[in-house]
């Protein structure tokens, strides 16, 4: 009991440290409003609210809305009420005119001198100093390390999120298909529309004259995207990251993973209403970014975990990737055969492929290719926008 | 519309629920029974999400059973929509009705306020369950199987326990059900809905707690057959497998196992790999757990 938060004398009650417990969770992502607060306090009347275990449980219950949030929710709730005893005199942050998560490194000038990015034991600048030029391999690795930090919003701009979400929005728009089983009234439908007809035939008698119809309205397809940020993959990340971000912005039905030599799903932290902090929410989750790639690996994970979840035959499996893998290449043609078999068309864009005079040549690629319903050019928004045509024919 | 627990005057504490959903057979874990708790004391909808066959469905059943209510239930699917959902008019009913005005020269709006009338209405599920003079348990069943148009559908009724219908007008709740919404995870929910719920997520149950589940579901099972079931399907969910045995499936297991007379899981390798049928449903798991897989396993819970 002692770990419990003590509040200040002055505080103001119950109610007040719910809304500060309310804005703190608001302020790590959670989608709550006043509603959830109300409900909070009127949970807390029907338990024995004293017990930490107890309102643990219950604000637990009012509180979360999905796994991601459950799994996160147990640690939120330790550091506002179960602080170690610390005395705690403002429960409701004071809303400062620009919040934290809007500072970044991104527009301050130097800031992204790699260069200066050492540390005592292995600096960077070892480069420029001719004793240091015989110890090799340090500096690769230091550098390496260095780009495994990089924040995700040093790369990608808000106004690049804005104009992506323009594009990813004909994109999405272009993808259709017309297999939904609900039916709408429709001039030329396949199926009687029996309560327009009831109504209408009243009219005249009871002889239906006119038959109303009524057909499968056109659906849009679902949208998943694989992103690379490996090592090689880094300078088209930027554009890749954007589109992802503005994607997932545009339309509530799409998924988004990044891989590296693991898989993360990021859905969740992208939809984050604040686009800068999602790309915070991101940076953490991307732990790893700029390293290797072992796209058969986190492919073979994604057909056997979220595939089986996500993906159907109304989906279209989006890969942004140049096809480099550290892996066997056997790995990658079995996980795209198994991520195939679950009915999904699979779409490829490789950024090395606007290269003039590319080839598929890594083994990977080659073996990847006959599973693949299209295989296109792209490290630019541009060239994303021109694959419009394409996937309208899919 | 009184608030449910009112109506029948128990008021319980989430231990007391807990034991008594114990009594009717159903091991609830600390998150699950607050959560039914606030959602019974609240009168919230509760939405469950978790692993095909985690008992999820079952939790509406047992309430249904301690509040000595109906059950009623909407098995959600791709293209559900209002006609099977709320209601429909009947269509053939209506058709004749009309004939039968036409001939005995009845017409206009007397004809059109009989047949829009509740002789001609069929009640669909959700339309059953406010209209019920005691509050019944409402499941709406994979709700993540029905399309995003169904789930706005389904705000309205949850927020304002209504439902409009253009002929008659607006149907108000005699009584609040108790909404139990379950979900896979096919896809994911829109937030507005998350947002009207309360949630508790229901994962695969530990060992002590699947061991309970087990006794209160077999009361005759060995102590030592029961511990050995347990600690093998556990260490199945932990293999690489495409589906996942569930509750279900180990307590079918458990039944196959006793039918056949086996009191010990190592004692016939055979007997044990024809029983995994119960356990194992796709042709790759068949073929991943292979004999030597499964005896290993065996050996283990042993």
């Amino acid at each position: 009991m002692s770990q419990v938060t003590k509040f200040a004398a002055r505080d103001s009650g119950p109610t007040a440290r719910m809304v500060g417990f309310m804005s703190h969770l608001r302020d790590n992502g959670f989608r709550l409003g006043v509603g959830e607060a109300e409900l909070s306090l009127q949970a807390l009347t029907h338990v024995i609210a004293a017990d930490p275990a107890v309102t643990r449980h219950a604000l637990r219950a009012v509180c979360t809305g999905s796994i991601e949030e459950v799994e996160r929710f147990d640690g939120l709730f330790d550091a506002f009420w179960m602080n170690g005893g610390r005395v705690t005199t403002k429960t409701i942050p004071t809303q400062s005119p620009v919040s934290d998560h809007v500072h970044s490194s991104r527009d301050a000038a130097g800031a992204e001198n790699s260069g200066a990015a050492g540390t005592p034991s292995t600096p960077d600048s070892a480069g420029e100093d001719p004793a240091g030029a015989d110890g090799e391999g340090k500096l690769v690795a230091s550098l390496t390390q260095a780009k495994m930090k990089t924040d995700l919003r040093d790369l990608v701009r808000p106004e690049e999120i804005a104009e992506a979400q323009v594009v990813a929005q004909r994109l999405g728009a272009a993808l259709r298909d017309r297999r939904s089983r609900r039916r709408r009234q429709h001039r030329k439908g396949d199926r009687i529309h029996f309560r327009k007809v009831i109504r209408q035939s009243l009219s005249s008698g009871g002889e239906p004259l006119h038959l109303a119809r009524m057909r499968r309205p056109d659906r849009p397809l679902k949208i998943v995207t694989l992103c690379d940020v490996s090592g090689s993959m880094a300078t088209y990340a930027q554009v890749f990251l954007a589109f992802v971000a503005g994607m997932m912005r545009a339309d509530a039905n799409t998924d988004a993973y990044l891989f590296h030599t693991r898989l993360v799903r990021i859905a969740e932290a992208l939809r984050d209403k604040d686009a800068l902090r999602a790309l915070g929410r991101l940076s953490v989750l991307a732990d790893g970014f700029g390293g290797g790639s072992k796209i058969g690996v986190s492919l073979a994970q994604f057909s056997q975990t979220y595939a089986r979840r996500f993906v159907d035959g109304r989906t279209v499996v989006l890969i942004l990737s140049d096809g480099y893998d550290t892996d066997h290449p056997d790995l990658l043609s079995a996980a795209l055969e198994k991520l195939k078999k679950r009915g999904c068309k699979i779409i490829w864009l490789n950024p090395l492929k606007g290269w003039a005079g590319y080839e598929p040549v890594t083994r990977a690629m080659a073996q990847a290719l006959p599973h693949l319903d299209v295989f296109r050019p792209a490290n630019t928004l541009a060239d994303l926008a021109a694959l419009e045509q394409e996937l309208t024919r899919l | 519309m009184g608030s449910p627990p009112h109506q029948t005057g128990m008021i319980m504490t989430w231990t007391t629920l807990q034991t008594a959903m114990a009594e009717q057979g159903y091991i609830a874990d600390d998150d699950l029974a607050m959560a039914v708790h606030l959602a019974l004391t609240l009168g919230r909808p509760l939405l469950l999400e978790g692993a095909a066959g985690v008992g999820k469905t079952e939790v509406a059943r047992v309430l249904s059973d301690l509040r000595e209510t109906e059950l009623i239930r909407l098995q959600c699917y791709e293209g559900l929509d209002a006609a099977q959902a709320i209601y429909e008019w009947n269509y053939q009913r209506q058709l004749l009705s009309i004939r039968a005005a036409s001939e005995h020269g009845e017409t206009g709006r007397s004809v059109e306020e009989r047949i829009f009338s509740e002789e001609f209405l069929l009640e669909r599920p959700l339309l059953k369950a406010i209209r019920r003079d005691t509050p019944p348990v409402l499941l709406i069943d994979e709700i993540d199987r029905a399309d995003e148009e169904f789930e706005a559908y389904l705000l309205e009724i949850l927020s304002e326990f209504q439902v409009t219908i253009p002929e008659l007008g607006t149907i108000s709740a005699k009584s609040r059900p108790i909404v139990i919404l379950t979900a896979n995870g096919t896809r994911d929910l829109s937030d507005a809905l998350r947002r009207r719920c309360l949630y508790a997520h229901v994962s695969y149950p530990e060992r002590a707690t699947e061991l309970a589940i087990l006794k209160a579901r077999c009361g005759a099972i060995e102590d030592r057959l029961a511990g050995q079931i347990i600690g093998f399907v556990q260490s199945l969910r932990k293999e690489d497998l495409e589906k996942k045995p569930g509750i279900a499936e180990m307590l079918d297991f458990a039944a196959a196992l006793m039918g056949l007379g086996i009191a010990d899981l190592t004692q016939d390798p055979v007997v044990l790999q024809a029983c995994l049928a119960t356990l194992l449903k796709t042709e790759t798991d068949r073929f991943n757990i292979t004999t030597e897989v499964a005896q290993r396993l065996a050996g283990k819970a042993a």
